[in-house]
């Protein structure tokens, strides 16, 4: 009760001093406001379609939807995808991130950027990739070793697909990890009289802990989400809970069940991304200060380090063989009948198919800087200023990273094709629906950096006559910059890349380069589909660059690690 | 250009318990002459940098008015104030060049960007650093840094410079080197300022008056000698160097001042506070470098005679720790220059006597 009291004493100190700021207040309620409409309200919707039947309060449609042997087999599937891939996953992205961290090896920047395609790529890329080498009609399966009828569909070839398509996060997440771990406790280790062995179990590795499991959690939240992949690979034998709200719903035109599949595929997604949040990433050792003292490689026999080394060479093979087969298949006339070079595919996606790349382009060029804005002003309330429901705030803001991508497009189209707010079709709701997917990477960054700058330096400003407005946007604001941009990389490759919350709010007159990609392969036309996603790989490397060049040419370049995409 | 603080009061509400205060300052009246530095020195936690922070703005009081040249600022916010600060950690803009940072409070007024420059050139010249005009912050050693913000506070000719512990983040020989640099530079520019420390040989050097802060009170406000020599209160005299407390009672009254009881003997004290009367006890404040100390034998009576318990040999000087017979604590003594003034060793009998034009005494406590 006092507590209550004290908060209420305390919120409304808060209240009275924000008041006395106009400006202040403006954005705080017109965030909550926003956040309210485009985060909560339609998560909000695809509980109670799920939950009301004929106008009340029934849980029928979830039992009906969890009595049907086939969903349960799809959530049962799901979370054994999940499971699995978030196992090999980590466990292969942290053979990678060890190599590279810890190891002397040749080409370590050539095996970082070859790892780095699979994460700036659409997420299906993997799925097409296998299926134009091992499918029926498969460069490996059906032109090398002459086989008809092998089964790629299915949970090996997804299994295949999700790892590779996967393990680029779980490496990026460890590799900052194994970076931030000292070698000078290994090498207090070794001196000690610890074998190579013993020092990696005992020192490295438990030091390593709360960062595999970090990643592990991670990579089970994204492949429970992911919907690319599954709709390609899965095939019916095999069915994928997110591939299932979607055909409830574009194909039964069923919502009231697919809402209440993305229901059961949200729990799992939203409890153990707050396991990870809220209880993993707060066991992490910190053990650095100051500067990182460089490695002294002694942590493994040379044996060891080529057997690693051999381990890298494999995985980018894989990785560059599926970019090398989607790039062939661009130029190849029929895959796998007839594979001499045309410029037809690209012909197509430069005539028929060039409404999707220009409303592409157009969306994320649109909703990209929107976000960052958004992020770096969440960002700075967050961190600078004092007001009630802060916290909620920053929670509510970074609850998208939570959700899948499905339930959100469920939700969009369950709360904006009604009254008040009739947004389904429209380029509005795809403007939305990515700004407020993305914004929680541009929060992060920007509260990181904030949080290393020292409150004296706005101090100084003041102090020299600099009233608060300025302050913000000559001293604040630049120092930024760098998150800021980081963030609008991280914007802009996710809203190029979107395809499973973006694929239930397409229509006739805004299309997507993914979704044509998806629709080309679903019809089998993979010369197609392979064209698209060679220009869209094409644009987003390009952006990239850009992005860098400009932030090199006025401000020295990306400080620290920008890139953490 | 004065400033005056007058019976300023700070109460912050603790975070997380908001019927729980802190009191950071206390009742603070203080007032400091044009020209004059002026540095709060206390313990961390006395409040000394919440009312440097209360000058400069960035604090409100709870109480009690701020005077800067004869105008009431309570209500002025701080970057309207005729103050500049120099923080503890520089505050350098990152991003900006060094040139810019120094011009930051130029560009503010309005100054042509031409007429900046030449400013800014100008005082880095007469701050001996032109070299570095067009580096990067990055590019600063921290002495270097140093100079920049306390050359962005002087160029806009404020009533009144701040400084927040400004060497806390230097090493030793630069600290020194520093604190005279801003001693002459604060001297060359005639600015009001005051100087936040808990360092006491930094406050010694530079203020012309020192303020020591305990517990949100001011305890004395004096120059730096006589806070040395005749400090007010037992606060004052432990704080600032070292101090032999003896407990002893007035004899009787004398022209000069008061005779006091020293062991067997008597010594004739000059009181530099209060008024004293016959059998009231007394504290003998005697630093160590004002013990005289000499060979003695141990079965003869002296007025006070000692053994040597500890030294400690430093080079320059010779440290002791004497037992005493009716002394709950040791005597410390400090012997300058001992190849001149001779050793004593452990065990050694000493007949121990001081300086009484160097000493001073306070009301007993109790």
């Amino acid at each position: 009760m006092k507590n209550g009291k004290d908060w209420l004493k305390k919120s409304f100190r808060e209240i009275a001093h924000i008041a006395k700021d106009p400006v202040l207040l403006f954005f705080i309620l017109a965030i909550f406001t926003s956040l309210f409409v485009f985060i909560v309200y339609p998560l909000y919707k695809v509980i109670i379609v799920s939950v009301f039947s004929e106008g009340h309060f029934s849980l029928i449609i979830l039992k009906e939807v969890i009595s049907n042997w086939y969903f349960r087999q799809g959530l049962f599937n799901s979370i054994l995808m999940g499971v699995l891939t978030s196992v090999f996953g980590t466990a292969i992205g942290f053979l990678f991130a060890f190599t590279l961290a810890r190891t002397d090896i040749p080409f370590k920047k050539i095996f970082h950027l070859i790892a780095i395609i699979p994460i700036i790529s659409p997420p299906f890329i993997g799925a097409m990739a296998i299926i134009m080498l091992f499918g029926n009609n498969g460069l490996i399966t059906s032109s090398l070793l002459g086989l008809r009828n092998f089964k790629i569909y299915g949970f090996r070839g997804l299994l295949f697909a999700q790892v590779i398509t996967f393990f680029p996060v779980a490496y990026i997440t460890l590799r900052g990890v194994l970076e931030s771990i000292s070698p000078t406790l290994e090498d207090a280790a070794f001196d000690l009289g610890g074998s190579r062995w013993k020092v990696f179990r005992k020192v490295t590795l438990p030091l390593a802990i709360p960062g595999i499991a970090s990643a592990v959690l991670v990579l089970f939240v994204e492949t429970l989400a992911d919907f690319g992949n599954p709709l390609i690979l899965a095939g019916s034998k095999f069915p994928i809970l997110s591939v299932q709200a979607y055909l409830q719903i574009t194909g039964m035109y069923d919502l009231p069940k697919g809402a209440a599949l993305a229901l059961i595929l949200l729990v799992p997604s939203i409890s153990v991304y707050f396991l990870q949040k809220y209880w993993v990433a707060r066991k992490k050792y910190v053990t650095v200060t100051g500067k990182p003292t460089t490695s002294s490689h002694k942590v493994i026999s040379p044996a060891v380090k080529w057997i690693l080394f051999g381990l890298c060479v494999f995985l980018t093979a894989i990785i560059l063989l599926i970019y090398i087969t989607i790039l062939w298949g661009a130029f190849a006339k029929v895959w796998g009948y007839d594979n001499s070079f045309t410029l037809n595919h690209f012909q197509y996606v430069f005539s028929v198919g060039f409404k999707a790349v220009t409303d592409t382009l157009l969306i994320a060029a649109t909703s990209t800087p929107l976000a960052g804005i958004l992020g770096m002003i969440i960002a700075f309330l967050v961190v600078r200023k004092k007001f009630p429901g802060k916290n909620m705030m920053e929670f509510t803001s970074m609850l998208s990273f939570a959700v899948p991508g499905t339930v959100i497009g469920i939700g969009y189209i369950l709360g904006f094709n009604s009254p008040p707010l009739i947004l389904t079709g429209t380029f509005i709701i795809l403007i939305l629906n990515f700004i407020f997917r993305y914004i929680p990477v541009g929060i992060q960054s920007g509260v990181a950096i904030l949080r290393q700058v020292d409150p004296s330096i706005e101090e100084a400003a003041i102090d020299l006559g600099a009233d608060s407005q300025y302050t913000f946007k000559r001293i604040t604001l630049p120092l930024m910059i760098p998150a800021f941009f980081s963030g609008l990389i991280y914007s802009f490759v996710r809203a190029m890349t979107a395809i499973s919350a973006a694929i239930f709010l397409v229509s006739a007159k805004w299309n997507l380069m993914t979704v044509q990609i998806m629709s080309q392969v679903e019809s089998g036309r993979l010369g197609a589909a392979s064209a698209f996603s060679v220009l869209l790989v094409g644009i987003i490397l390009a952006a990239i660059i850009v992005i860098r060049f400009i932030l090199t040419l006025f401000y020295g370049g990306f400080k620290g690690t920008m890139l953490k995409i | 250009m004065s400033v005056k603080l007058v019976n300023i009061s700070k109460v912050f509400k603790d975070q997380e318990d908001v019927r729980k205060r802190v009191i950071a300052v206390d009742h603070v009246n203080l007032e400091i002459k044009e020209g004059e530095m002026v540095t709060l020195l206390g313990p961390s936690g006395c409040g000394k940098t919440t009312t440097l922070r209360i000058i400069s703005g960035f604090e409100t009081p709870s109480s009690g008015e701020v005077w800067i040249s004869e105008k009431m600022v309570n209500n002025i916010p701080p970057n309207k104030r005729d103050t500049s600060m120099v923080f503890q950690s520089y505050a350098i803009f990152p991003h900006l060049s060094v040139a810019q940072n120094i011009g930051f409070g130029l560009e503010l007024k309005g100054w042509k960007t031409k007429d900046i420059k030449v400013e800014v050139k100008k005082i880095m010249e007469i701050m001996e650093f032109s070299e570095l005009y067009n580096r990067r912050p990055d590019q600063l050693s921290g002495g270097q840094q140093q100079r920049v913000a306390l050359a962005r506070a002087i160029i806009n000719k404020p009533s009144v410079l701040l400084f927040d512990e400004p060497l806390s983040n230097l090493d030793a020989k630069l600290r020194i080197q520093m604190r005279i640099e801003i001693r002459r530079i604060q001297k060359a520019f005639g600015i009001t300022s005051i100087y936040v420390t808990h360092d006491q040989e930094e406050a010694m050097t530079v203020s012309d008056r020192i303020v020591i802060m305990n517990e949100g009170k001011i305890m004395q406000v004096a120059t730096p000698f006589e806070i040395y020599s005749y400090p007010a209160n037992a606060f004052v005299a432990d704080f600032i160097g070292r101090v032999n407390f003896i407990p002893t009672k007035v004899k009787s009254i004398s022209k000069k001042g008061c005779v006091v009881n020293f062991g067997n003997g008597q010594k004739e004290i000059h009181p530099h506070y209060g008024e004293f009367k016959t059998d009231d006890k007394v504290i003998l404040i005697v630093r160590p470098e004002s013990i005289k100390m000499s060979s003695c034998e141990k079965d003869k009576t002296y007025p006070i005679k000692g053994r040597i318990d500890k030294l400690v040999y430093l080079g320059p000087t010779t440290e002791y720790e004497i037992e005493v017979d009716g002394f709950n604590r040791k005597i410390n003594a400090v012997i300058y220059n001992p190849i001149e003034e001779g050793f004593f060793h452990e065990g050694d009998w000493v007949n121990i006597d001081f300086n009484a034009a160097a000493t001073h005494i306070l009301p007993a406590l109790d």
